[in-house]
C-alpha cells in the first residue's frame, strides 16, 4: 500500500516512525485494514461454525499489526509468500475479502476458484504468491522470486512471512544461506505467536530470539514488537530499503501472539487462560494502533465508527457474494492440474 | 487367550498398541509433532504424555526431515522409535531420511544393522484440507526395497499390526486413512499381532475379487451389501501389506471369481492397482480371467479444496457398485 513519503512536518517529528512518514489518510486505512482483517476472520470462523465453511482454517486475530506493519512500505509490484495463518498477509497485500469468502465458501469467485480454501488463499495479480499449507514451504519459493527479480531486474521486493515454527525447518537455513549468498531482495519476517501449534519457542528453538539465527546467514537480525504497527512497519521500511539498494536480505523477528486456538480442532492445554487474556486485553494491536491514531490527532471517535461501519458492510456484503456464488462443476474436477494449451 | 473383546476406534487402538509396546518394552518411545500435551493432530496418542512422561513422549520442533533421522539413528542404535507424523504429506520433506538411509542400511551395510523404526502417516482426503493435506502416498513408499508398507483398515487390524510393526526388525511405514480414526470395531485387551504381509479376505464371494485397502475396504464391503441383493457374489480382500504384498491370497481369489477390481484412494495410475493388476498378469490367474481388470482410484489431480470436488476426486461406494455390474455383466 505504501506510497510516496510524504514530508516530515514539523508538528509530526517527535511521533513514531509512520505518523511522520505517512498521511493521515493512509493511516487511517491501516486501521480499515487492521479491523477488515479481523472481522474477516471473525466472519470466516462464524460461518464455520454454521457449517457453510468446511475444512479447518488458521486465525491470525491479534496480529493484524505485523501483516499490516511489514506491507505498510511494499508497492503492489512487490511480492510476498504466505502462510497457513495469511489471511491477514492476503488482505493486508491488497485483496478483496468477497473473493476470499467465495475461497473459503469453495466458489469458482474465489481467488483459487474453490480448489484452494484458506490454506491455500493467493492473490497473485496483487503479488501475494500464496499461503502454504506446507509449514516453511514459502521460504524456499520467496528467494526464488527474490532471484527473479534480481535476474529479471524487476525491482521487486519479496516478502516471505513464516511463524515460528518454521525456523526449525531445514528449508528456512537453506532458503536463509542462498539468500545471503546472493544478496537478494528478500525479506524473511518471522511472525513469532510463541507456538507452533502446541509446542512453545522454548521447548523447540535452541535460539531465544529467531532473529539471533540471522548471525549465521550474515544479515541483520530485527526485533519488533508485532503488535505495534509503528515499530513492524519502521523495521520493514528500512529492510526494503537495504533490498532495493542490493544490499542483501534482512530476518525481522516480529513478537505477537494469536488469540485463537491453532486451528478449528486445539483445546489450548497447552497455554493459561490468563495468558490469553493478557494478550486479549492488554496488547490488542487493533485497540493499541487506534489509541495512537486518536491521541496523535489522525482520527476520532466519529471517524473510527465510520471505519467499522464501513468495514461491517464490506464483510456482510462478502459473505453474501460468496454464498450466491456458483460452485464448481464436478466435471471440472480435472481442470488447472496442467496449464491448457490452445 | 480369551481376552476380553471390546468395542475401541480405530485411534484408540493404535494409541491402546503403542501403550502395550511401551509397557513391554522400555526402548519404545514415541515422537512427532504436538503429539505431548496435545494429543496429536488426530489425538491418537492422546493422554499417554501423562502415563509416560516426556521422556517417552516426545514433541519435536517442526522439522520433519530432522526428526525422521533422529528416529532412524535411534532405531540404528538400539531404540525402538514409533515416529509420527503429522500429515502423511510431510513425509515429503522427510523422503531422504526415509528412503536413502532407513531403508537401505542394513543392506549397505551388508547385514551388520538393522532399523527397527516404526513410522505413522494420517492420510487420505475427506476432511475439507486440500491439496497439501489429503493425499495418498502409501504406494510411493511402496516401491523401496527394505521398507515395509501397511494399511491397516479396521481397529482390530490396527492395533495388531501396530505391535507386528514394533516387534519387526525393519522399518515399517502404516499408513492410517483420517476418516478410519472415529471408526470402531471389536479390539480383545492385552497383546496380539497381526502380521505383516498377509491379505484378509474380509468376505468371502464367487462372482468378482475386489482388491481393496484402507478405507476402500469399507466401502467395498457396503458395495458388496447391495450387489448381494442383485445377485452379485462379491469376494472382498483386504490387502493390508502392499510392501511384501500377499501374492497368493489375491490370486486364489481371483482364481475362484475370475474377475478382478482393484480398488484404493491413492491416484489411479501408477500405483497399487497397476501392481495388483500385473501380478495377476503375470500369474497363473491370468487364465482364468474372464473380463478385464478394472481400475478404481483415485482422479488425476491433487485433491481440491471444494467438498463436492473432494468427494469426486475419490471412488465412492456407488462408484463401487456400478463398476462391479458392468465387469459382471461384461459390459467392458
Ligand atoms: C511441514 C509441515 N509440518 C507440520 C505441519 C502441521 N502444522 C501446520 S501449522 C503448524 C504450526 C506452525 O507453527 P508456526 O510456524 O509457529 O506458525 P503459527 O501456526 O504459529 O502461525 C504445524 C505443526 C505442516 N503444515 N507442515
Ligand atoms: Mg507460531
Amino acid at each position: 500500500m505504501a506510497g510516496a513519503s510524504k514530508a516530515v512536518t514539523d508538528s509530526r517529528a517527535n511521533l513514531p516512525f509512520v505518523y511522520r512518514q505517512y498521511s493521515a489518510e493512509q493511516l487511517r486505512e491501516v486501521l480499515h485494514k487492521m479491523y477488515l482483517i479481523r472481522r474477516f476472520e471473525e466472519g470466516a470462523e462464524d460461518s464455520y461454525t454454521r457449517g457453510l465453511i468446511h475444512g479447518t482454517m488458521h486465525l491470525s486475530i491479534g496480529q493484524e499489526a505485523s501483516a499490516m506493519g511489514i506491507c505498510m512500505p511494499l508497492g503492489e509490484d512487490d511480492q510476498i509468500t504466505s502462510t497457513h495463518r495469511g489471511h491477514g498477509h492476503c488482505i493486508a497485500k491488497g485483496a478483496e475479502v468477497k473473493r476470499m469468502f467465495a475461497e473459503f465458501f469453495g466458489k469458482t469467485t474465489g481467488y483459487c476458484k474453490g480448489r484452494g480454501g484458506s490454506m491455500h488463499i493467493a492473490d497473485v495479480a496483487k503479488g501475494n504468491l500464496g499461503a502454504n499449507g506446507i509449514v516453511g514451504g514459502g521460504i524456499p519459493i520467496a528467494v526464488g522470486a527474490a532471484l527473479s527479480s534480481k535476474m529479471m531486474k524487476t525491482g521487486k521486493v519479496v516478502v516471505s512471512f513464516f511463524g515460528d515454527g518454521a525456523n526449525n525447518e531445514g528449508a528456512f537455513h537453506e532458503a536463509l544461506n542462498m539468500a545471503a549468498v546472493w544478496k537478494l531482495p528478500v525479506i524473511f519476517v518471522c511472525e513469532n505467536n510463541g507456538y507452533g501449534m502446541s509446542t512453545s519457542t522454548a521447548r523447540s528453538t535452541a535460539v531465544k530470539n529467531i532473529a539471533d539465527r540471522a548471525a549465521a546467514y550474515s544479515m541483520p537480525g530485527v526485533i519488533v514488537n508485532g503488535n505495534i504497527f509503528s515499530e513492524v512497519a519502521e523495521a520493514s521500511y528500512k529492510a526494503v530499503e537495504r533490498a532495493r539498494a542490493g544490499e542483501g536480505p534482512t530476518l525481522i523477528e516480529s513478537k505477537t501472539y494469536r488469540h485463537r486456538g491453532h486451528s478449528k480442532s486445539d483445546r489450548n492445554r497447552y497455554r493459561t487462560k490468563e495468558e490469553i487474556e493478557d494478550w486479549m486485553s492488554n496488547r490488542d494491536p487493533i485497540t493499541l494502533f487506534e489509541n495512537e491514531l486518536r491521541e496523535f490527532g489522525f482520527i476520532d471517535d466519529k471517524g473510527i465508527e465510520a471505519i467499522r461501519g464501513a468495514v461491517a458492510q464490506e464483510i456482510a456484503d462478502g459473505i453474501e457474494f460468496a454464498k450466491t456464488s456458483p460452485s464448481p462443476e464436478i466435471s471440472e474436477t480435472g481442470n488447472y492440474v496442467y496449464t491448457e494449451q490452445a | 487367550m480369551d481376552a476380553m473383546v471390546r468395542e475401541l476406534s480405530y485411534a484408540q487402538a493404535i494409541q491402546e498398541a503403542m501403550a502395550i509396546a511401551m509397557d513391554m518394552d522400555e526402548r519404545v518411545f514415541l515422537m512427532g509433532e504436538d503429539i505431548g500435551v496435545y494429543g496429536g493432530a488426530f489425538q491418537v496418542t492422546g493422554d499417554l504424555v501423562e502415563r509416560y512422561g516426556t521422556e517417552r513422549v516426545i514433541d519435536t520442533p517442526i522439522s520433519e526431515l530432522g526428526g525422521a533421522g533422529v528416529a532412524v539413528g535411534a532405531a540404528l542404535t538400539g531404540m525402538r522409535p514409533i515416529f509420527e507424523f503429522q500429515f502423511s504429506d510431510f513425509a515429503t520433506l522427510a523422503m531422504e531420511q526415509i528412503v536413502n538411509q532407513a531403508a537401505k542400511m542394513r543392506f549397505m551395510l551388508g547385514g551388520e544393522v538393522s532399523v527397527p523404526v516404526v513410522m505413522r502417516f494420517p492420510a487420505g482426503s475427506g476432511t475439507g484440507a486440500a491439496a497439501q493435506h489429503s493425499q495418498s502416498l502409501e504406494a510411493w513408499l511402496g516401491h523401496v526395497p527394505g521398507l515395509k508398507v501397511i494399511q491397516p483398515a479396521t481397529p482390530y487390524d490396527a492395533k495388531g499390526m501396530l505391535l507386528a510393526a514394533v516387534a519387526d526388525p525393519d522399518p515399517v511405514m502404516i499408513f492410517e486413512h483420517k476418516l478410519l480414526y472415529k471408526m470402531k470395531g471389536p479390539v480383545p485387551e492385552g497383546y496380539y499381532t497381526v502380521p505383516i504381509g498377509k491379505a484378509d479376505i474380509r468376505r468371502e464371494g464367487r462372482d468378482l475379487t475386489i482388491v481393496a485397502t484402507s478405507i476402500m475396504v469399507q466401502k467395498a464391503l457396503d458395495a458388496a451389501a447391495t450387489l448381494e441383493a442383485e445377485g452379485i457374489d462379491v469376494e472382498v480382500v483386504d490387502l493390508r501389506t502392499i510392501r511384501p504384498m500377499d501374492k497368493q491370497t489375491v490370486i486364489d481369489s481371483v482364481k475362484k471369481t475370475s474377475r478382478l477390481m482393484c480398488v484404493y484412494e491413492a491416484v489411479k495410475t501408477l500405483g497399487i492397482g497397476a501392481e495388483v493388476s500385473a501380478m495377476i498378469a503375470e500369474s497363473e490367474a491370468f487364465d482364468y480371467l474372464d473380463a478385464p481388470i478394472v481400475r478404481l482410484g483415485g482422479a488425476e489431480t491433487p485433491i481440491p479444496y471444494n467438498p463436492e470436488l473432494e468427494k469426486a476426486t475419490v471412488p465412492q461406494v456407488p462408484d463401487i457398485i456400478a463398476a462391479a455390474r458392468d465387469l459382471v455383466k461384461g459390459v467392458r
